[in-house]
């Protein structure tokens, strides 16, 4: 019972993601390619919307579920981890117009080859876990 | 219900995806999709053999459940909440797709020379969902994040790392876009 919260978000999530069509290889090639505001549109906002929830609730004080102050969890420093690793994802994300959440949305709307796309990135997680040590971060 | 059973505006779609990460973390965690995969990892074991994967997956189910949803979302989406529409793409783009041997931008989610029983029953097809797997599994690891947990909420938080994440992905995605796709297609 204590899970059904997180399983009804995850519904919610993948309807709007399904539904504002950013889950479409189409819209992410539009995007890269700069020829429709649409995706722009949805990032722009969302993240215009969460400046606003986050600068309101830390003023506000605002408490989670635990009682606890509402609380974004800070990035660790470094550079070139996050260029790099950015810069290989978005290599991916341009090439399956997919991305960890709607890969699994996809399936559920019937794309069942995203099934070989999820295995091929937990592999690819696999990797990153083998070599991290060796890895500049 | 028209409204709901047509594709929803970026205006309407955006902040509810600010909703997600609101309410996630109004439950104590955070919204970053890519960590479903560590998880599934440490789950299947790998922890055995790669540190990197040794945690407790247990205390990180809810992820899998999240992702679970994600699934249902969109089954539920697909076959209750949508009428057969075309994704109105800029008749440039589809143009250029045309030219790129796509045969109908736009009539489907995916495309069907990327993801259809031919695609993925010859090799070439089915090397470009294994890369781009690979390039997005390793990707969000080493960068620490994907467009949810970067793009969104660190970008939100403002969080200088995540600008330098989402400007990685942008690099990422236009060279793959640009410079890649039209020579692997």
């Amino acid at each position: 019972m204590k899970y059904f919260k997180f399983l009804f978000i995850g519904i919610f999530f993948g309807i709007v993601l399904y539904k504002s069509e950013a889950v479409s290889w189409y819209r992410i090639y539009e995007m890269f390619r700069f020829q429709s505001f649409h995706m722009y549109g949805i990032i722009g906002t969302a993240i215009a919307t969460g400046v606003i929830f986050l600068q309101i609730s830390k003023k506000q004080h605002f408490k989670n579920l635990l009682g606890l102050e509402i609380n974004v969890p800070k990035k660790e420093h470094g550079f070139i981890r996050y260029i790099v690793g950015g810069i290989i994802f978005g290599l991916g994300w341009a090439l399956v117009g997919a991305c960890p959440g709607p890969m699994y949305i996809l399936v559920g709307a019937g794309v069942y080859s995203m099934i070989i796309v999820i295995l091929a990135a937990l592999l690819g997680t696999l990797i990153y876990g083998a070599v991290k040590d060796k890895l500049p971060h | 219900m028209e409204y709901i059973l047509n594709p929803w505006p970026w205006y309407i779609s955006g902040p509810l995806i600010a909703l997600v990460m609101a309410v996630l973390l109004y439950f104590g965690k955070t919204f970053a999709m890519s960590s479903n995969l560590a998880t599934m990892c440490s789950m299947a074991g790998a922890g055995k053999f790669i540190d990197f994967f040794r945690s407790d997956w247990k205390e990180k189910k809810w992820n899998l459940i999240v992702i679970l949803g994600a699934f249902i979302g969109g089954f539920i989406a697909e076959n209750y909440l949508s009428v057969e529409t075309n994704t109105n793409l800029n008749l440039k783009t589809i143009g250029e797709l045309n030219d790129l041997g796509f045969n109908k931008p736009g009539k489907s989610i995916v495309p069907d020379e990327l993801f259809g029983f031919e695609a993925i029953t010859s090799a070439h097809g089915l090397f470009i969902l294994i890369i781009g797997g690979i390039l997005i599994g390793f990707g969000t690891r080493y960068a620490g994040g994907c467009t949810s947990g970067h793009a969104i909420t660190g970008l939100s938080s403002l969080q200088k790392p995540s600008l330098v994440a989402v400007v990685g992905f942008f690099i990422g995605g236009l060279i793959m876009t640009h410079l890649i796709l039209p020579y692997i297609l």
